[in-house]
């Protein structure tokens, strides 16, 4: 390159830090966080217990109880969310297009893990989003935690995760949930941060407590607000457990992860249909609810 | 229950950082627009002295921007004043503890707001018993109170409908039904009703009226209406850039503005349906002459009055009946028709 006979080398070829010192670090930092998860396997332990039994209890129940029974209080969750008849009849034909392909064993797996993903994530989201709505602070420091989580891609944080819980399922699971998290927190406290300002100035002119104010005002009008991230959660979690196959999680997932392996093309779409299909039944019915919720807040008269 | 007066003494309110620091520039006459370009705060209160009468209507008037809610957000301390004392009962409302002002908020006031606030996910009866539900009142109790006051304002058969199903006046009504089910002592209303229809306006004008007979609340009323605040108010403030310019009667207020802003204010009232018979009747001299004509008569009714019977001199009697002045038409159609001569000299 002519350009770098003109220059110094300095200012040529980047002067990276040389590779023994970095070896050394990443050694250091490696082993540490190593030593770190072993001193704490114990703690790790006993926080995993109750998500594996959580996790096991409803894939057993979904995977054994007759296909008939969990079709039908499939579709009476949906029909009591949507109070439609249309979505209700989509999910049944989706559901029983399912089964017919011979997915439907793994498509309770899938279900299982994503319901107690989901779970976990409005759990840990709602209190999140809550003092994050109290607290202009708490946003602060929260809010580049969240934009990192949702930036890095998933692949990386699986490495964490397998470090600190091995392979399985519960550590699938809690990479799903890391990764489902961030909308349920955002949402929250934007739907908290959106309550009407003079609604909130009637609720303390009556002399309402901090808590009767979340409960009364800020969570039922945050709500429809909420549902919207609960809806985003759901959605990235049946994203999520494609890549958390990689870590062991089965259903779906795993299928497609051996599809990719074997390039077996036909049976890669069928099982990604099928995710699609569950997808659209939960965003659906979610949405529905969401709409209902929100028609007495809509400002009909002046 | 008895009502208890309030008394805002030496209220000063000054938006911003460090508002307490120029409390004494503003003090020593710095303008509102000065303490802005100099240093950033606000201007919202300037030395407030009013006395609000026990079991009377208050009315607060004044441009927007006047600073009419930032006062009546100092009653139930919605806002923190940045010094002075709002007394009631003799307790300065503005040295509460947290508790102590919640108690108070929850028993002593309740506020109807310009905008409704109502809950929208709850039913009317719902929003009604918000206050009661705050208070710990039980759920059957609470329900039978509300009842109540749904009713007494005229809405019965509504209460398990929404408030986006209810026009603007109705969601008023419950905005009042719900401040009268908390049974508190006094009623801060800010401009309850400038977001109505005129004619709807008039309506609930007289809703209150009719109330306030009965219940004698010490209520603060804000409005930028001159003619809402001499319908209702038994004592008017007037405010301008957070200074109160003029406090006394209506009557007061419109024989003799205190100044110009005022008077041009003043100039645009139908005198003949506000001004009162004993507003400008003159002292009893000789006989009594003429037809009776009952104390808190406006002049309009009195000259018709006069005129139905003939007459141009009338006598002004209190409700036992006991002639307290002389009313002659030269001087009522003055009245009904010119500014003071005290107003003219303040406008000029
Ligand atoms: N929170 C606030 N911060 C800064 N300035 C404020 C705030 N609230 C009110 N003000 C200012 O105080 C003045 C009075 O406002 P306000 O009491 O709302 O007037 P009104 O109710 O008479 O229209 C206005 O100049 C307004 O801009
Ligand atoms: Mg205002």
């Amino acid at each position: 390159m002519a350009l770098c006979d003109a220059l110094p080398t300095l200012l040529c070829k980047f002067p990276a830090i040389d590779d023994g010192t970095i070896r050394v670090v990443r050694k250091t930092i490696d082993e540490s966080f190593k030593a770190l998860v072993r001193s704490y396997a114990n703690v790790i332990d006993v926080v995993v217990a109750p998500l594996q039994w959580f996790l096991n209890l409803l894939e057993r129940s979904f995977t054994g109880a007759p296909w008939i029974l969990v079709l039908a209080i499939l579709l009476a969750f949906v029909f009591a969310a949507s109070r439609s008849w249309r979505i209700t009849l989509g999910a049944a034909v989706a559901m029983l297009a399912i089964g017919l392909l011979g997915l439907w064993n793994d498509t309770m797996i899938t279900l299982a893990i994503v319901t107690v993903s989901t779970l976990l994530a409005v759990l840990i989201g709602i209190p999140i989003g809550i003092v994050m709505a109290r607290s202009d602070r708490a946003q602060r420091i929260v809010n580049p935690v969240l934009d990192v989580m949702q930036t890095m891609p998933s692949f990386v944080y699986l490495i964490p995760v397998v470090m600190i819980f091995g392979i399985g399922k519960v550590p699938g699971l809690i990479a799903v949930v890391i990764y489902a998290v961030p909308p349920m927190i955002r949402l929250t406290n934007l739907g908290i941060r959106l309550v009407d300002k003079e609604v909130l100035e009637a609720a303390d002119a009556f002399g309402s407590s901090p808590w009767q104010k979340l409960k009364n005002v800020q969570i039922p009008l945050a709500l429809p607000t909420i549902m919207a991230g609960i809806n985003q959660t759901i959605m990235m979690a049946l994203a999520m457990v494609v890549v958390a196959s990689m870590v062991g999680v089965g259903g779906l997932g795993r299928n497609v992860l051996q599809a990719i392996n074997n390039q077996f093309f036909t049976i890669g779409f069928l099982n990604g249909f099928a995710l699609v299909g569950i997808a659209i039944i939960f965003d659906r019915a979610s949405q529905a609810y969401g709409r209902r919720l929100q028609k007495h807040s809509e400002v009909v008269h002046g | 229950m008895a009502s208890h007066a309030i008394e805002i003494r030496n209220l000063y309110k000054i938006f911003g950082a460090r508002g307490a620091d120029h409390v004494e520039a503003v003090r020593a006459g710095m303008s509102k627009t000065e303490l802005n370009a100099t240093h950033n705060h606000v201007l919202g209160l300037k030395d407030i002295n009013i006395s609000m009468p026990a079991g009377g209507v208050m009315v607060v008037m004044g441009l927007s921007g006047s600073g009419k809610s930032t006062l009546i957000r100092h009653i139930n301390r919605l806002i923190e004043p940045t010094s002075g004392e709002v007394l009631y009962d003799g307790v300065d409302i503005c040295r509460m503890s947290e508790l102590d002002l919640r108690e108070f908020r929850r028993h002593k006031t309740a506020m109807v707001f310009q905008k409704f606030a109502l809950l929208p996910h709850r039913t009317i009866l719902e929003n009604t018993c918000y206050g009661l539900e705050i208070q710990g009142v039980p759920g059957m109790e609470r329900r039978r109170r509300a009842m109540e006051w749904i009713e007494r304002v005229g809405l019965s058969g509504f209460e398990n409908r929404y408030p986006n199903q209810l026009s603007g006046g109705m969601q008023q009504r419950v905005g009042l039904a719900r401040a009268l089910t908390n049974d508190a002592e006094i009623l801060l209303m800010d401009e309850a009703y400038s977001a109505l229809d005129p004619l709807i306006r008039v309506d609930m004008q007289t809703v209150l009226l009719d109330l306030q007979k009965e219940l004698k609340k010490t209520v603060v009323f804000i409005t930028h209406d001159l003619d809402e605040a001499l319908r209702l108010g038994d004592k008017i403030a007037i405010l301008r850039d957070g200074e109160v310019i003029q406090q006394g009667s209506g009557q007061d207020i419109v024989r003799y503005p205190a100044d110009a802003y005022i008077a041009a204010f003043v100039k645009e009232v139908n005198r003949g349906r506000v001004l009162r018979v004993e507003t400008v009747m003159t002292p009893l001299s000789g006989p009594v002459e003429g037809p009776a004509i009952p104390a808190g008569t406006v002049l309009e009714a009195a000259a018709r009055d006069l005129s139905s019977a003939g007459a141009s001199v009338a006598h002004v009697v209190d409700p036992a009946g006991l002639p307290l002045g002389r009313l002659d038409l030269h001087a009522l159609v003055g009245a009904m028709v010119t500014e003071s001569t005290e107003a003219r000299e303040a406008a000029a």
